[in-house]
């Protein structure tokens, strides 16, 4: 192996943890079991300890048969590992049990036992702490609250060998993964042993949880089970990507982590992005390293494309603009109707007053009108082109045709149809509203002569009657 | 005379000690358009669960051309109820069709070109050939259900087993899988849909199993599918076998 400096060595081992963290997580999160890691973790907790009190007692009895304790730090951890790993399974067995054969639900379960197999944990590790013959007792704070900085090298050949084998594992068996996580009934139907898959993932993610307990701690290990595959999920809509993503957010994490913990940010970057200045050598790598995974999650919440925060929200913008439009491509036709075909220029009072906007709003939407080449306006009116004027009657038909349907199919009173019409008919279809019209057309709900015309309004329309009452507050043209 | 695509043989199925299904005997025949009828909690889809082997009997056997399932999954396909999966899930329409071809496969085997091809025409044959990268959240229910059906057709089964494929799909959709259905009919193949809408009983189905909770009638449509054999599937919600089902379930014996 080439020389590594302390970090670097500390960065490969947190890295690592982290991508396979987050691939193995990633099915958890899909399978909604994200609960499961915070389970495996808590419940990992009586299984070090016991191991540890195991351990403890072989080198005493050992010592005392006049041999040299002969249980090497390797051993030591590999034995720790084990017992976490037992008890953790354990754990997982008892909540599908409790669910199984009893009325309490699966986040109950998860609950109660997390708790007790913590609280088992807690009592065992003080009674280690007071223990007299107890040789190494900082061990056990390390499992608990994590150190990654005294990451020594056999542990990254550890976590190298479990990582490695957990991510050749998933890519053996991605595509068993894949069709049991999705559709479990139609995999076991097909012949797959669905139990035992099910286990082998559970194996997995225990497997990884435990190797990471020295790294993250107990309590932070389930969040890079969940953080890094709920973050991916933002960035794609293929399994395998996802896979690939979150294993990289995992890793990018464990990196980012160990660098601003060690205090190496600077001297890598040149600089001291985080302006920590000399206390982040203070910092502990773990809580930093799922901070760092919290960051990634943020940004891939708010920013990742169609399913961010922000991409939904344009889209969400866009669409009520381009209902704003339209709403005003339909009051200026509706109140210049009467005088079709000739276009009226129609007085903003009328506009403002016809729809219940603001003076600034429709000035706004004319605004876009009029660069649109939509509308020609004048300081106080405006008056659709004959663009505006083709594109106004498709919105309007489509906006009336909607309403005869549901006039006719849903059975509405009139006077109501408007406003349910308001919020559906911007989203349909040229295809829907053929067929729409052509239904109308059938039923005899839409006489044959409007079929491909505008249709006249099946309600009162206010724009009309302010029409007839007032003197002609729509100006006809004066020609020439 | 070769052994009929499905002979059950005094089945019972239990959850919970709650037995849902109650000493089924049942054969039927090859080549059909098979409807499984009855009312809501009738056991219609314990019926096709408890042969695919995903709901425990507590009694009898299930065969498939004279053998057990286990032996004969290659000759089964299976559309589970939509409502099943988790639709939000990160594969496209083209992924689900390709997991019918998983079963021959096996263990760690890839699908490869010749799998996409099939889930492609599957596709085709469902009508939507259009729709292969689309995530499957961004369907409508009738094309989440279409999709289903062309997984089922990727599975490329001489049997296959339906839980509700017209629940939630408009009438458009409804025709165009009932015309796939008879199709695979007529191909030779055997079609078991559980259905509840009445009406459309006599269009669809050869074969009718009339259920509720213990098999009130099965056979030709024209003779079972009665007046009679209804009100006995129907009528009278609280029947005897539902009353002994819930005194089983309570654990109480009688004083």
């Amino acid at each position: 192996m080439i020389a590594l400096s302390n970090t670097q060595l500390v960065m490969l081992g947190t890295s690592l943890l982290g991508c396979v963290a987050g691939v193995v997580g990633s099915f958890a999160v899909l399978r909604r079991r994200a609960l499961v890691g915070d389970l495996l973790a808590h419940a990992a907790l009586p299984g070090l300890c016991a191991a540890f009190l195991l351990l403890n007692y072989r080198a005493l009895s050992a010592r005392a048969l006049g041999e040299v304790a002969a249980a090497t730090s390797a051993w030591r951890f590999t034995a720790m590992l084990a017992g976490a790993f037992v008890t953790g399974l354990v754990g997982v067995a008892v909540v599908t049990f409790i669910c199984r054969w009893t009325r309490t639900k699966e986040d109950a379960a998860i609950g109660i036992v997390l708790g007790t197999f913590f609280g088992v944990g807690v009592v065992l590790s003080s009674w280690i702490q007071n223990m007299p013959a107890a040789s190494s007792k900082a061990g056990l704070q390390t499992y608990i609250y994590g150190q990654a900085a005294g990451m020594t090298r056999e542990d990254v050949w550890f976590i190298t060998i479990v990582a490695a084998a957990c991510l050749t594992l998933v890519a053996l068996l991605y595509k068993e993964f894949k069709v049991f996580s999705f559709d479990p009934g139609f995999a076991r139907a097909q012949g797959w042993p669905t139990l035992t898959l099910d286990l082998v993932m559970m194996a997995t993610l225990a497997l990884v949880t435990v190797v990471g307990l020295p790294t993250v701690g107990v309590v932070l290990m389930a969040a890079m089970l969940i953080i890094p595959g709920a973050a991916a999920r933002f960035w794609t809509d293929r399994l395998g990507r996802m896979l690939v993503v979150s294993g990289a957010i995992g890793a990018a994490s464990g990196i980012g982590g160990t660098l601003i913990s060690a205090g190496a940010l600077e001297s890598v970057l040149g600089y001291d992005p985080l302006a920590f200045g000399h206390n982040t050598r203070n910092l502990p790598t773990g809580p930093v390293i799922v901070l760092c995974g919290t960051a990634l999650f943020l940004v891939s919440l708010l920013f990742a494309p169609r399913r961010g925060a922000i991409a939904r929200l344009v889209r969400m913008l866009t669409v009520r603009r381009r209902i704003q439009h339209e709403h005003l491509l339909r009051s200026l036709y509706e109140l210049s109707e009467p005088r079709l075909p000739r276009v009226l220029e129609v007085p903003l009072s009328q506009l403002i007053e016809d729809r219940s906007w603001t003076a600034a709003g429709v000035r706004r939407l004319l605004r876009w009108a009029g660069r649109a080449g939509l509308v020609e306006r004048t300081a106080t009116s405006a008056k659709l082109t004959t663009e505006g004027l083709a594109l106004a009657e498709r919105v309007v038909r489509r906006h009336r045709l909607w309403e005869l349907f549901l006039i006719s199919g849903a059975d509405i009173a009139p006077d109501h149809v408007d406003r349910d019409a308001d919020s559906i008919e911007h989203f349909l279809t040229p295809d829907l509203v053929r067929r729409l019209e052509a239904q109308l057309a059938r039923t005899g709900r839409l006489p044959p002569a409007a079929v491909g015309a505008v249709p006249l309004s099946p309600h009162e329309l206010a724009a009309h009657e302010a029409h007839r009452s007032n003197s002609p507050s729509a100006q006809e043209p004066t020609d020439g | 005379m070769p052994a009929p695509p499905l002979e059950i043989h005094d089945m019972t199925v239990a959850y919970h000690r709650k037995p849902v299904l109650w000493d089924i005997d049942l054969v039927a025949p090859e080549g059909q358009l098979i409807g499984i009828i009855g009312p809501n909690g009738a056991g219609k889809s314990t019926l096709i669960k408890a042969v695919l082997g995903l709901a425990p009997l507590a009694s009898g056997q299930v065969r498939i051309y004279g053998l057990p399932y286990a032996q004969q999954r290659h000759l089964v396909g299976y559309v589970p109820q939509r409502e099943t999966v988790d639709w939000d899930f990160p594969v496209t329409a083209l992924d689900v069709v390709m997991m019918g071809t998983y079963g021959r496969l096996g263990w760690f085997r890839r699908p490869g070109a010749a799998e996409r091809r099939l889930a492609q025409s599957c596709l085709e044959k469902v009508g939507m050939q259009g729709y292969a990268p689309r995530q499957i959240q961004q369907l409508s229910g009738g094309q989440q259900q279409r999709i289903f059906l062309a997984r089922a057709l990727a599975q490329d089964a001489h049997i296959y087993f339906m839980d509700e494929p017209f629940a939630g799909v408009d009438a458009a959709t409804e025709q165009a899988i009932v015309t796939l259905l008879q199709s695979l009919r007529d191909g030779g193949k055997t079609v078991f849909v559980v259905h509840h809408e009445l009406q459309s009983v006599r269009n669809y189905f050869d074969f009718v199993i009339l259920l509720n909770l213990r098999l009130v009638a099965a056979g030709p449509t024209a003779t079972t599918f009665t007046r009679q054999n209804l009100q006995q599937t129907y009528g009278g919600r609280l029947t005897i076998l539902e009353e002994a089902a819930e005194a089983v379930r309570l654990g109480e014996p009688p004083r």
